[in-house]
């Protein structure tokens, strides 16, 4: 399914968020960053996929699916990805439907779509919004 | 007609293919990538034949090849797992459940597992990818196997030329012509191990 579509009814479940990225220090401190800057209310669930299964830089599908079940509460994940092989990958996934019911790739900037689908889950947001504001992020110039 | 036994020796055929050529492979990838499109290639399919090897001998062709692609999604890590992942996946579906496929049902379920790469990858023939072999290659399909394995070789070298315009490769700009690109270099090991498992030489 697309980035934009709602998750499957869920009442008031946060929408799960997964960062994939081609290295697992990457994806954990990114996590790190965006738990830290939506702190101070409840937290959506957030879970890192980065690496390869042996532990090198890569994308690993088992990685991304299992990321994927463990932050899914019913309200849609949304997934975003840095490079090559983690977008096509997650793209392989959904076009497989391997990813649980509601899952989207967001199209969106690594870092600042982290950090603003993070905020805007935690916040209660569904799928569709947390993807919107992630979008967003690609508005805001740096130069 | 074709059955499950000819697709485990088309896999087989492409292991050792990317075997032969892993290094080569690899060198291509060098200056234009991350210098890992053969070892990456040489772990998926050696990962597909045990998987195969594990797999019910009853399996329909179709079934075959959607574990092939399955496989290599999960063990390949880098860009060329979830692109041959999906080529052979959507061949797989597209043969459907019977037990024998004629080579008219074969050509068409690769030209929808064409179609899902372009799809997945976004690219379109001249951007220097697997396309550039894999289109060309599967066309020919209509005139013979043989044909298939030379146009898709014909393929690969007219990327040398090209200019990237996707993957790593497309950050390096002009710099990326007079390359061959190693994805449309191991796309054509994948129809040229088909030409040898449909066509065997001492069957002509």
């Amino acid at each position: 399914m697309t980035a934009g579509q709602e998750g499957p009814d869920s009442g008031n479940a946060l929408v799960g968020i997964v960062l994939v990225s081609h290295s697992a220090p990457v994806a954990e401190s990114v996590a790190e960053l965006a738990r830290e800057l939506a702190a101070g209310g409840p937290v959506a669930p957030v879970a890192a996929a980065g690496g390869t299964a042996l532990g090198g830089l890569g994308t690993s599908s088992e990685r991304i699916v299992a990321a994927a079940r463990e932050v899914d509460r019913g309200a849609g994940v949304a997934l975003l990805a840095d490079l090559g092989s983690s977008v096509l990958t997650v793209k392989a996934l959904l076009m497989e439907d391997e990813l649980p019911p509601g899952s989207a790739l967001l199209d969106a900037p690594f870092v600042e779509g982290a950090v603003a689908a993070v905020v805007t889950a935690s916040a209660g947001a569904p799928l569709a919004a947390v993807a919107a504001a992630a979008a967003e992020a690609y508005a805001y110039r740096k130069a | 007609m074709r059955d499950a036994d000819f697709f485990r020796h088309w896999m087989a055929a492409v292991a050792a293919s990317v075997e032969r050529e892993a290094d080569r492979l690899t060198e291509l990838d060098s200056p234009i990538g991350d210098a890992d499109h053969g070892s990456n290639l040489l772990r998926g399919f050696t990962a597909v034949v045990a998987a195969l090897g594990a797999q019910p001998p009853t399996a329909a062709p179709g079934e075959v090849l959607q574990l092939a692609g399955r496989t290599l999604i999960s063990t390949v890590g880098g860009a060329s797992g979830p692109l041959y992942g999906t080529l052979l996946r959507r061949t797989g579906k597209a043969l459907g459940e019977s037990d024998e496929v004629s080579d008219a049902e074969l050509r068409a379920a690769l030209a929808a597992g064409v179609d899902a790469v372009a799809q997945l990858g976004g690219a379109a023939p001249g951007d220097k990818t697997m396309l550039d072999a894999l289109e060309p290659g599967v066309a020919a399909l209509g005139t013979s196997y043989r044909a298939a394995r030379v146009a898709a070789e014909n393929g690969a070298l007219a990327t040398v030329p090209m200019r990237a315009r996707k993957g790593r490769a497309s950050y390096l700009g002009e710099r990326s012509i007079g390359h061959q690109d190693p994805g449309a270099t191991s796309s054509a090991l994948l129809l040229g191990a088909l030409a040898d498992v449909a066509e065997p030489e001492g069957a002509r």
